[in-house]
């Protein structure tokens, strides 16, 4: 089936299989590979990405289901001129990662957050995030940078 | 984890949805969120040969004061029965509950019909609407038809919904200021109750269901009837289990969900009575 999908500001239009997975599409129709599969079972968040700016798991997500939307991923987060957005920036001030893996799914869930509620409490940080995991339990510092990007 | 392969087709309204579950018979089904659907179609549990696409009916996501009722359309996803101002005045019970379900991302997606169409026993949406006395409206080739959710819920993931029915309102009643509570005891922020109690309380009457506590959603109608009765919560409380059927899985067994059911209905109808 052909889909338009204007990802990172940029339009596509692809012939995928129904059965295609957003997370599968963006990473190897697209080869933006940013974004992670995890668990794949919508459990873990690592494969969060925006569609038309709200977070969602893009491994529980066909791609036909995203025919006409706007898709941000990780790699649309940053500026043009190569600076980094303020989110990856409070990430990077705050020891916000450790491994990393989860970071492109907490960035992206992160920002989300913050849109709906601009100036969030350590608890709302706390239960905003509660789609995405660290295994390295990093979650103190990831809050302190969502809070911290909150601030700015 | 890759869905067996199927067909995708898309409906713009209701009426054609219904007539394209029609023509593609039982191994057709609707996609709304998928938030139920694609994780059981990834595990190849499911494996629909057609999907018929009802996410962009956008004239089913609703959330409308109907005088006694507010009614709720089917497509209206977690997100906004969590944040719909009308229902923090009138059902403040469901929308509390709504902000539990899963997490932000799946409540971007998920809807509240979905959900109750699921008929998931471990799910938060179908027993809070169990325990308010609503009613869903679901609607066939031959025009619509009322079930009472107290009537919906027939078996594990089983409902009274025919295969060429489609669920489209939600109706629940005004709370009208009765007290209410939810409590959902789970290990994880976003996991599944192990056990979870919905919960309301009004001068003699109440509403008490039960998640994840059998093979549906539970209505516990002896604890209301103990409360009706003139008992105590402590008394009530200890009648939690004594309509469900819990099984037990990985997570608890059959006497630890029936202790937990007794101890979260106790705190539930006391923070509702508070």
């Amino acid at each position: 089936m052909e889909i338009r999908v204007t990802v990172n500001g940029q339009q596509h239009t692809s012939d995928v299989e129904p059965r295609t997975l957003l997370v599968h599409y963006v990473r190897e129709v697209l080869g933006l590979t940013g974004t992670n599969v995890g668990c794949d079972t919508s459990s873990c968040g690592a494969c969060s990405l925006h569609v038309d700016g709200e977070a969602v798991k893009s491994c529980t997500m066909l791609a036909v289901q995203a025919d006409g939307a706007s898709v941000t991923t990780i790699e649309g987060m940053a500026n043009a001129d190569g600076s980094l957005h303020p989110m990856q920036q409070a990430f990077m001030e705050n020891h916000g990662l450790q491994c990393g893996y989860c970071t492109p799914g907490m960035v992206m869930a992160a920002t989300s957050l913050l849109k709906e509620i601009p100036n969030p409490t350590e608890e709302q940080v706390r239960l905003g995030l509660e789609g995405n995991l660290c295994r390295c339990t990093g979650y103190h510092n990831i809050v302190k940078a969502v809070l911290a990007a909150a601030g700015k | 984890m890759i869905p067996a392969s199927f067909e995708y087709v898309r409906a713009g309204s209701a009426k054609e949805a219904i007539s394209l579950i029609g023509e593609h018979g039982s191994d057709a089904k609707f996609l709304a969120g998928g938030h139920s659907l694609l994780p059981l179609m990834k595990l190849r549990l499911a494996q629909p040969s057609v999907l018929v696409d009802i996410a962009r009916i956008k004239d089913l996501s609703y959330i409308t004061d109907a005088g006694d009722h507010i009614a709720i359309g089917a497509l209206t996803r977690h997100m906004d029965v969590e944040n719909s101002p009308v229902l923090a005045q009138h059902a403040p019970l469901l929308a509390h509950a709504a902000s539990h379900v899963g997490d932000p991302q799946v409540r971007h997606r998920g809807t509240i019909g979905g959900s109750i169409a699921h008929a998931d026993p471990a799910s938060d949406l179908p027993a809070t609407t169990l325990a308010l006395g609503a009613t869903y409206v679901v609607t066939g080739p031959n025009g619509s038809r009322s079930i009472a959710a107290s009537d919906f819920y027939k078996g594990f993931l089983e409902s009274d919904l025919a295969e060429d029915e489609m669920l489209t309102e939600i109706r629940v009643p005004k709370m009208d200021g009765a007290g209410w509570s939810f409590q959902k005891f789970n290990r994880r922020a976003q996991d599944w109750a192990i056990v979870g109690v919905a919960a309301w309380r009004k001068n003699g009457s109440s509403g008490v269901a039960l998640v994840n506590m059998g093979q549906t959603p539970v209505l516990a109608r002896q604890v209301s009837q103990a409360l009706a009765s003139g008992a105590s919560i402590a008394d009530a409380a200890q009648l939690a289990a004594a309509d469900a059927d819990p099984s037990a899985d990985n997570n608890a067994s059959v006497e630890y969900r029936t202790h937990l059911a007794k101890v979260l209905v106790r705190r539930a109808l006391e923070q509702a009575s508070a």
